[in-house]
């Protein structure tokens, strides 16, 4: 007879952690995007996300790899470079009740696909998207991307000289109404981060600083495991009660600014710098920018808006699945067709 | 009401009846369209076969404009070199457009322009516009627009039309604007009544009413195939604006607005969105097409060259969807208003590496609406993005067709697995064939059960979807591809023949048709040349396509590019008839004319 074994821990819908995961990484060992799926796994397990209802989309690159990693009863995408964005939309459009998990890096967003992302923004579409930003493009072995900070060296002792392009200030400049930042390495803080994103309605945008192992690992670097730990500036304590279990205490203690997210659930933000205001997007982008002038990088809820429009709105379609609706729903009679031709006469 | 008091009593020995072209030069912007499609309008409502071709140029106000309206009593629909009633409303191309003209030919224009004095043979007709209308049209800033009407009063007069089919043609046109509609009423009766009075009568054209026309429609090829996509029952359309696709697009968003919302919630059952490019235009339909939506797009050639990348991903993911190429002349920006045909081996091979589309080729009204339904079957039957290749002479220009029946023939969705059929199945593979047909069954984000999620990626993968760079697993894979794509080639629409088994052949496809119709009895009547033809409606070639050039000793193959496009792809899939293809060829930017055809076969045959 064996031992007993405790019971494995299960969600609402009966599932264990084991059924969110994916097949084995194939990125370098102590890759920063290994951290973020794992944080993925826990935040789809707590949020108990049916798997067959999430779509998991990507583009090209070491980060849109990863999308195999996670939830292998979700249907994923892994699209061409730059493009899951309008993947994403179509998938949205043919149907509502998707749940959008998009994943993509510094060189998919901010270089070839930052056209898609910008437009996906302005018309909120309902996802999650993570971006794995390591300031370097890994899988073509180690050239700068549009993230990399002033100054930062590759790993040979090239230096870059031309200002980053930052995804959260871009975001909160098109009205993104849920922008934050956070650190692989910071796996509690990203926890909580990812769980309010699937609370929240319409695009969610996480830049996950997120270190390259390989390439962009080494002293010069701003982008090293150990410059961020030593740059990192939690903005907020973070604390989530899911809608589905109002009890559970997560809230950090002292006062919390609370915000209500869509599905009922609720953040709390507990200020570790008092002067920090998420829901104001023009000081919020001050203070991100002062603080990379000090050489800092801010992580947290940087800008949460609750409330806006998302494309559905925008488009007026049914609620029910575009993608299922019978031929009744949708091919008119021969009355209609008599009716066009009549007026063409 | 008038009455018919014709322009000349008699008509002249060499007179022309119901057939001849009238050519309107105006000014793009000064709001011509209406009147010429009223002129056109009045012909067809006479029972005459008619055809109206606008060549405008890519510009909103203020550059050189024709429009040709073609009566023809046997039904020729081409367009037709030469012209017989000229009106000049452009002063700045005024002298050329008298310059171009046979003798003979009646020549309207406005008064000041003086045209009478360039040539001595022609018929012409000094017409005092501004004073005509600002008789009729007190407020200036409506006489520019209401100017044309009084050509159309002129024209109307001159070749005998009748009062009553203008006004009713006037009343359709502007739908039910009452106040517009008498203004304009006024202004054609002004034209005509001057015309009466003062114009000299003209005794070689003339247009008398006959019955060919009863129960048809006139139509443009953009509206034929958003028709087409709203009975096929699309449900996601992603666009970026471009010249000529655009009204395509916009005439869905109406028709759908009426026709497609769910009567308990009055919202759509179509979700229409423009994108930020065509890329993402692309990358909708791939996203949407694989998530199980109907899923279409409307360009021309400049967004198929952008859409090439998702193109390949459809192709090799195999994510159906429709792509409608109006095509323009290229390469580049080229000529964006006006036609070609251009895009076809573009079409057929759109993206990198080994990939093959279906594509098809409507040369007609009712095919450009039947084919834009029939691809969202063939897109789903074999899960690949399927074109629709029509072009600006299709789709902009206005033409006379039968109404379209009505497509009884149910949706299909394709291989696609429920929960229901999932949880019966043991070992399922996404890109197995378990059926030997090339096509696999596919599944839908969102099936519950547990089974059936699968990942989709553009890289090598194996018959379960999963990554794999093994060489077996990769040529497999690209072979089962150009499988199903040669299986597709009984699913298309199938050629069209008409002939007696001769040994002279004409190969076209598209617009081409009507020139080739007109061409071939040009052929038989005036060179004694008899031809057997064959209209190709669809890539992969049916197995006819290559028997009826096999069956042959030459076979001219009409096309509007430089290069030959749909001769190259014969070749390519079978090169041992290479040698008995002649190109006829057509890239001058206007649509082809029967003349073209007849004088090149005649060369080859010298």
């Amino acid at each position: 007879m064996s031992a007993p074994t405790a019971p494995v821990p299960t969600n609402q819908l009966g599932l264990t952690r084991q059924d969110y995961v994916g097949a084995k990484s194939t990125l370098c060992p102590g890759c920063g995007h290994d951290a973020i799926t794992a944080q993925l796994i826990q935040a789809a397990f707590e949020m108990n996300l049916e798997p067959h209802r999430v779509a998991k989309l990507s583009g090209i690159g070491c980060s849109s790899k990863t999308p195999t990693y996670f939830l292998s009863q979700a249907w994923g995408f892994n699209s061409v470079h730059g493009r899951a964005a309008a993947v994403c939309t179509g998938a949205a459009l043919a149907n509502k009740q998707l749940v959008n998990i998009l994943v993509s890096g510094d060189g998919d967003s901010m270089s070839i696909g930052m056209g898609q992302m910008v437009h996906m923004i302005r018309r909120n579409v309902p996802v999650v998207y993570i971006i794995e930003d390591n300031g370097v493009y890994g899988l073509t072995k180690g050239q700068f991307s549009a993230t990399a900070d002033l100054g930062s060296a590759l790993k040979h002792g090239e230096i870059n000289e031309m200002p980053p392009l930052d995804p959260c200030t871009l975001a909160m400049e098109l009205g993104c109404g849920f922008v934050a930042r956070s650190f692989s390495g910071n796996p509690k803080q990203l926890g909580v981060i990812l769980k309010a994103a699937l609370a929240f309605r319409g695009t969610a945008l996480i830049d996950v600083i997120s270190p390259c192992v390989t390439f962009n690992n080494h002293e010069s670097s701003t982008r090293s495991y150990k410059a961020a730990k030593d740059h990192e500036l939690p903005l907020q304590e973070l604390g989530f009660v899911p809608y589905f279990d109002q009890d559970e205490v997560e809230i950090p203690a002292g006062e919390a600014r609370e915000v209500d997210l869509p599905d009922g659930s609720r953040l709390t933000l507990r200020a570790i710098r008092d002067d920090f205001d998420p829901t104001d997007r023009f000081a919020a982008d001050r203070a991100i920018h002062e603080a990379r002038d000090r050489g800092e990088f801010l992580t947290g809820i940087l800008h949460i808006q609750t409330g806006q429009k998302t494309m559905h709105d925008y488009m007026h379609t049914l609620d029910a699945p575009l993608a299922t609706l019978p031929q009744s729903a949708v091919k008119p009679g021969p009355e209609v067709l008599a009716a066009c031709m009549q007026e063409l006469m | 009401m008038l009455t018919q008091s014709g322009p000349a009593k008699t008509l002249a020995p060499d007179g022309l009846v119901n057939d001849f072209s009238i050519e309107v030069a105006t000014v793009n912007g000064s709001g011509s369209q209406t009147a010429n499609i009223v002129l056109m309008r009045t012909i067809f409502q006479m029972g005459v076969p008619v055809t109206g071709k606008n060549l405008f140029p890519s510009n909103i106000a203020g550059l050189p404009t024709w429009f040709q309206i073609r009566a023809s009593r046997r039904g020729y629909q081409a367009r037709k070199q030469g012209i017989d009633f000229l009106i000049c409303m452009n002063a700045e191309t005024a002298k050329d457009d008298v310059a171009k003209v046979g003798p003979g030919t009646v020549v309207v224009y406005d008064e000041p322009l003086k045209l009478d004095a360039l040539r001595g043979d022609l018929h012409f007709c000094p017409v005092p516009f501004q004073r005509l209308v600002a008789a009729c049209c007190p407020e200036p800033k409506l006489q520019k627009l209401v100017k044309n009407m009084i050509y159309v009063g002129v024209a109307a007069q001159m070749l005998g039309l009748d009062m009553d089919e203008v006004q009713k043609a006037i009343a359709k046109q502007l739908g039910g604007k009452q106040k517009a509609i008498e203004l304009n009423q006024g202004a054609v009766l002004a034209g005509y009544q001057w015309a009466q009075a003062e114009a000299a009568p003209q005794d070689r054209l003339r247009i008398q009413r006959d019955h060919q026309t009863e129960g048809q429609i006139i139509i443009d090829g953009n509206s034929a195939c958003a028709l087409g996509a709203m009975f096929a029952g699309v449900t996601v359309v992603a666009w970026y604006p471009i010249t000529p696709s655009s009204s395509a697009v916009e005439k869905l968003i109406d028709y759908a607005k009426e026709y497609r919302r769910d009567p308990a919630t009055g919202k759509s059952t179509v979700a229409v969105i423009q994108m930020e490019d065509e890329i993402a235009s692309a990358g909708v339909v791939v996203g949407a097409g694989w998530a199980g939506a109907r899923a279409m797009t409307a360009t021309s050639g400049p967004g198929i060259s952008l859409m090439s990348e998702f193109l390949g991903l459809a192709y090799f993911a195999e994510c159906p969807g429709v792509f409608l190429n109006v095509t323009r002349m290229g390469p580049s920006t080229g000529l964006p208003t006006r036609t070609s045909q251009g895009d076809i081996e573009m079409c057929a091979r759109a993206s990198h590496g080994d990939t093959l589309h279906l594509c098809l080729y409507p040369g007609n009204m009712e095919e450009c609406f039947q084919f834009t339904y029939q691809a969202f079957d063939l897109a789903e039957r074999f899960q690949t993005p399927v074109f629709v290749v029509s072009d600006l002479d299709l789709g902009m220009q206005n033409w006379a067709a039968r109404p379209f029946s009505y497509p009884e023939t149910a949706h299909d969705r394709g291989k696609v697995l429920d929960a229901e059929a999932l949880a019966r199945i043991e070992d399922w593979g996404r890109y197995k064939d378990s059926d030997g047909d090339g096509i696999p069954w596919r599944t839908l984000p969102g099936t519950p059960g547990g089974k059936g999620a699968y990942f989709t990626r553009g890289t090598g993968h194996n018959t379960y979807g999963l990554y794999s760079e093994k060489p077996e697993d990769f040529q497999y894979l690209v072979d089962r591809l150009k499988r199903k794509f040669h299986n597709a080639r009984t699913a298309v629409p199938a050629p069209v023949y008409s002939g007696s088994g001769c040994q002279r052949g004409i190969l076209a496809y598209g617009s081409s048709d009507p020139a080739v119709v007109e061409a071939r009895d040009i052929l038989l009547e005036q060179h004694g040349k008899a031809t057997d033809y064959l209209r190709v409606r669809a890539l992969p070639f049916a197995d006819e396509v290559a028997a009826f050039i096999r069956e042959r000793e030459v076979v001219y193959l009409v096309e509007q590019n430089r290069d030959g496009q749909m001769a190259a792809l014969v070749k390519d899939f079978y090169p041992e008839l290479a040698t008995r293809l002649r190109s006829v060829l057509h890239y001058d930017s206007t649509a082809i004319p029967a003349q073209t055809i007849v004088d090149q076969i005649n060369a080859c045959e010298k």
